[in-house]
């Protein structure tokens, strides 16, 4: 299990990273922190002409707090977020999240804008930033674009990245402080893929009600509107207006026809809805 | 016992090397000029071999079956009437038999050169229908892995003794249990490096190996060389667990282009190669019925057992071993009158069964231990009090059960007592009658066993495979400064016998273990072994160290009697002495005149000097029998269908422990991969015979986090065959968790009515038992409704 021959570049700019993606006679893979990569060019699953290493890139680690939001970089690490090296806007939502992901010597290296590009639809980002309403921005030849985090991921293990195109941030949502999260997973053991998660925010003053069913076989589902199953947000008790049966029901219509799946997703969600926190 | 003697619980010797990343594996061996091997693999599980292509550029860097001319398979006959014969090519001709199966040998500088070399070879496959399941594969319509058998059989075997008389028990149980199929994983895999020493005219060969001399002589038959032309050196092992116990095809193809290239080779398997080639254990599955009396009297165990075998008949162990051993081990510690078994070994298109810690046992405890159960559930008793009804008495023993095993000792209900009480199981009991807080349901369950170990050539030379077991050796030899060197054909793989061994030697001569110098791991330096398996160390080896160290004893007291002007029946050996009369006489002074002072001593000395070689066996050689209890407390999420174990007591009896530390790290161990057995491990395969984890994100092993600190107590009933009284433990660890695991979670699940009969015992089986439960339930219901 060795890669084959690649070369390798580490590029100090954007810029420079997508002169080297320009190049179509090379099959050019991009690296942040390598944590999926890795172990896929060992086995030879991906055998790039280039592999291109992007923590270099000064811009990608870079964290902007902006009025309604928060820009992460590309590049910042899971770890990053635990240690809350970067500013947390989410009533904990995020670093609670990062604490669990897989393990820590992952979390070191792993960073935000890999996970999502990665598409696994086991990973943690994917769910809890489609809970949180986070976008991604991509830049390419034709300049930058941004989407909703769970219009990016496209299926298992495909993003929606253009020829020519890269991840360059995750714009966070600030929630207001009558906001109230949660999340689930269920994993066989620690650190271990997911097999099911339930994430859900709902704020009040911002008028948001969301909850996502994650760890699926391709995208999560994403309910966008979820005060049917959350209520207002308001009452002190959240999960005594969730109604399992619609949830199972949406699930269903999404395509989980197994019903032991469709009953794990169902639970992880209630559970998530269970364990509100606050700011 | 002695600070250092039998019985002390010293830190170990090899660990000032392996804690501090010093030891030697055969990935560390760096030689000059040696080059990588990769190997080209069959990617299906069952196909015609047609043409293989090799690009002109790359040709002198691969070789291929009809290169190895000379070369013969690997076979691994048993005795046992009707055993049909494999024969496992070193690289597929003709056909492939299972994925991963060796097709063509790259040699490259690095390691990734010899997969750029693989991935250029190109092989024609004509897919076959694929023998996946061993069930099917016995069907008269079944697909064919060896055409000219007829059938998929290797062996089939079956004993009456008396079922008939059962068939009138008020109770009667049949279920059907299986266990998955498992890879060892061990820590560090198979790995080798082999060169030529053309001053030796020797094939040197490292692989990491439990058995060096057997791989010495199975490569010796497939090579057609001498023995004296091989020296095997299996050097520091990282864990072996019965997979490193057997003849590699890799050995063979490195051995045979060693011998002819002119440099070192290495190849080290990878862990895709490990889980996808190297899935070879645990498969078993059983139809099985117990009769007994109300009170809980066990009246007969009636079954049909079949195991996976895989494709071929591996070296030495042979095919049969698992299958075979169903048979006359599911009785377990019981005693009960009327039996009958029939067993099927049976050839499928996976990669050939090995025997993994505990071997046949861990399936055979987990079938009857939830039988023992399914009984007590029946009978409306606890299960404890159906297991006292028919363990095997303390006033029985000896014991010899109704497949002949001969019980050399033991009080197995004191055991089962001992581990309950520990547990407090009228506290679980009382807790299971009120709702758990976060909804979960608890249940308590338990499992005991018996594990013979150590046995030798009566039982072996039963079975009659390659390899029979005799006297065990060992060499002790007093260096000129008064150490002691004991030289040893078993291997350590992590059982600790650098320190354990030289424990033994310490009570007999009392040298400081510091001065004993255990060797191992060398074919050149060690007597004739065949080797670590089958948890024969301590009783074996041991014997033989105990055994040489005393005919070293006897021949110090000689010459230090003569040093001390005594008579030598005046004289006796302590603390690294002899002791006269009037003055004593270091081993040190005594080694010293033997060897560079012999004008101090008469003509009379005796030739043999200070140094012995001589062969141990247990008084009786059909084996010590070791058990425990093991009692698990266990949560099980009934949305979700997670299940933690919360609480675990195991109550065990070894014998004599000659260190009782390396036996609790044998114990933990063990529960690891038990656990590993009971929850996580599973190589499924579709149908066409692909397996379906090539990665630890899709074979799961249990991690630090889902293996509890056990609660561990140990009885000490002595042997009355050994050394010491020691009996072999290697293995119980792993045998007992699933079935106590499986018992718990089956307890925790009564009030759905719900059973889970196959491990491992995942979310999804755990939730889809309670479905069926309640499923049958509403059936149930609409039933006596309509009646």
């Amino acid at each position: 299990m060795k890669p084959v021959n690649f070369d390798y570049a580490r590029p100090a700019d954007v810029g420079a990273a997508l002169a080297l993606l320009a190049d179509d006679s090379l099959s050019v893979k991009l690296m942040a922190g390598g944590q999926s990569l890795g172990p896929m060019l060992n086995m030879r699953l991906v055998q790039p002409d280039l592999l291109v290493d992007i923590t270099g890139i000064e811009e990608l680690k870079r964290v902007e707090e902006q009025a309604g939001e928060i820009v992460l970089g590309g590049c910042i690490t899971h770890a990053d977020i635990e240690d809350l090296r970067v500013p947390d806007v989410t009533c904990g939502a995020l670093p609670s999240v990062a604490r669990g992901i897989a393990y820590r010597a992952v979390r070191n290296r792993g960073t935000v804008g890999g996970s999502l590009t990665h598409a696994d639809p086991s990973a943690d980002w994917l769910s809890i930033l489609s809970a949180l309403g986070a976008k991604v921005t991509l830049r390419g030849p034709s300049g930058n674009r941004t989407i909703p985090v769970e219009d990016y991921m496209l299926g298992a293990l495909e993003a929606d990245l253009r020829p020519g195109e890269m991840l360059v941030s995750v714009s966070v949502p600030k929630l207001s402080r009558s906001a109230r999260w949660g999340y689930y997973k269920s994993c066989r053991k620690t650190g271990e893929f997911a097999h099911a998660i339930g994430a859900f925010l709902v704020d009040p003053d911002r008028g948001v009600s969301r909850a996502v069913i994650g760890a699926t076989e391709s995208r999560p589902i994403v309910i966008a509107e979820a005060s049917h199953l959350v209520g207002d947000g308001r009452a002190e008790r959240l999960d005594l207006a969730f109604d399992g049966q619609a949830t199972g029901a949406a699930v269903e219509a999404a395509g989980m026809t197994d019903p032991i799946d469709r009953q794990t997703h169902v639970v992880a969600l209630r559970r998530a809805i269970e364990r509100a926190h606050s700011a | 016992m002695t600070e250092q003697g039998v019985g002390a619980s010293l830190l170990r010797k090899e660990d000032d090397r392996l804690l501090r990343g010093r030891g030697q594996f055969v990935g560390d061996v760096r030689l000059a000029g040696m080059k990588d091997v990769a190997f080209v693999r069959s990617p299906l599980a069952h196909a015609r071999v047609g043409e293989i292509r090799i690009p002109d550029s790359c040709r002198s860097q691969v070789f291929i079956a009809a290169d190895l001319e000379g070369v013969k398979p690997i076979v691994a006959v048993s005795g046992l009437a009707g055993f049909k014969v494999s024969e496992q090519p070193v690289l597929a001709f003709e056909k492939v038999r299972q994925v991963g199966e060796l097709i063509a040998m790259c040699v490259g500088d690095t390691r990734a050169k010899a997969e750029d070399v693989a991935a250029c070879v190109e092989v024609d496959l004509a897919e076959l229908p694929a023998v996946h399941d061993m069930l099917k594969a016995r069907e008269g319509d079944s697909a064919l892995v060896h055409e000219h058998w007829g059938d998929n059989v290797f062996l089939e075997t079956f004993v009456d003794v008396g079922i008939e008389a059962a068939f009138d028990a008020p109770i009667k149980v049949s279920r059907e249990i299986s266990t998955a199929r498992q890879s060892m994983a061990p820590m560090e895999g198979r790995g080798t490096v082999a060169y030529w020493d053309s001053r030796m005219e020797q094939l040197v060969l490292y692989t990491g190996s439990q058995m060096p001399h057997i791989v010495r002589t199975g490569l010796a038959e497939c090579l057609g060389l001498d023995h004296a032309q091989i020296r095997i050196i299996s050097p520091d092992v990282g864990g072996g667990f019965g997979y490193k116990g057997i003849l590699l095809p890799e050995d063979v193809c490195l051995g045979w282009l060693a011998m002819r290239c002119g440099h070192p080779l290495r190849w080290i398997e990878d862990r895709r190669e490990h889980l996808t080639a190297g899935a070879n254990c645990r498969e078993h599955h059983y139809r099985i019925t117990a009769y007994a009396d109300r009170d809980g009297k066990l009246r007969g165990i009636d079954c049909e057992a079949t195991v996976d075998s895989g494709a071929y008949s591996s070296y030495p162990f042979s095919a049969c071993l698992e299958a075979a051993q169903v048979a006359s081990i599911l009785p377990g510690p019981y005693d009960f009158p009327a039996y009958r078994c029939r067993t099927w070994s049976v050839a499928t298109n996976k990669c050939p069964i090995l025997p993994y810690r505990g071997v046949a046992r861990t399936g055979v405890c987990y079938a009857l231990e939830l039988m023992l159960d399914a009984i007590a559930r029946e009978a409306g008793l606890e299960p404890h009090e159906v297991r006292l009804k028919n363990l095997v008495k303390p006033e029985q023993m000896p014991f010899d059960n109704i497949t002949k095993k001969h019980f050399d000792s033991g009080n197995y209900p004191e055991a089962l007592e001992r581990a309950l009480a520990a547990m407090d199981l009228k506290a679980v009991r009382e807790r299971q009658k009120h709702p758990e807080p976060d909804g979960r349901l608890i249940g308590v369950g338990h499992s005991i066993y018996c594990e013979q170990a150590a046995h030798g050539t009566s039982v072996y030379s039963g079975w009659g495979i390659p390899m029979v077991p005799g006297h065990e050796q060992a060499t002790a030899r007093v260096t000129p400064d008064g150490g002691l060197e004991l030289r040893v054909g078993v291997h350590s793989h992590g059982q600790s016998m650098e320190t354990t061994l030289a424990q033994v030697a310490h009570e007999i001569l009392g040298i400081d273990i510091a001065k004993i110098k255990v060797v191992h791991g060398d074919t050149e330096y060690t007597p004739y072994s065949t080797g670590s398996w089958g948890s024969r160390c301590a009783v074996m080896a041991g014997g033989a160290v105990a055994t040489a160290s005393r005919e070293i004893a006897g021949l110090a007291k000689r010459i230090g009697a003569h040093l001390l002007q005594a008579d030598p029946n005046d004289v006796a050996v302590a603390q690294g002495k002899v002791v006269g009369p009037t003055g004593s006489v270091t081993f040190e002074e005594i080694a010293h005149t033997w060897y560079l002072r012999p004008q101090d001593l008469p003509m009379s000395v005796d030739p043999r000097g200070l140094e012995s070689t001589i062969g141990f066996k247990p008084v009786r050689d059909s084996g010590t029998f070791s058990y425990a209890a093991h009692v698990a407390l266990v949560a099980v999420d009934p949305e979700i269908g997670d299940i933690e174990i919360l609480d675990y007591v195991i109550v065990e009896d070894g014998g004599k422990l000659i260190n009782p530390m390396v036996v609790d790290g044998q114990i933990y161990g063990g529960l690891a991969q038990g656990i590993g057995t009971a929850l996580y491990e599973e190589m499924n395969f579709d149908a066409s015979g692909q397996p379906l984890a090539s990665t630890f994100a899709d074979y799961l092993l249990p991690g630090p986090t889902e293996v509890p600190a056990p609660r561990v107590d140990h009885m000490e009933t002595l042997s009355p065959y050994t050394e010491f009284g020691v009996k072999g433990i290697g293995e119980g660890g792993a045998i007992a968790p699933p079935a106590a695991i499986g018992n718990a979670v089956n307890d925790a699940l009564r009030p759905y009515g719900a059973e889970l009969l196959r491990s491992p015992m995942t979310p999804r089986r755990v939730l889809e038992a309670i479905s069926a439960a309640s499923k049958e339930k509403s059936t149930e219901a609409e039933r006596e409704e309509a009646a």
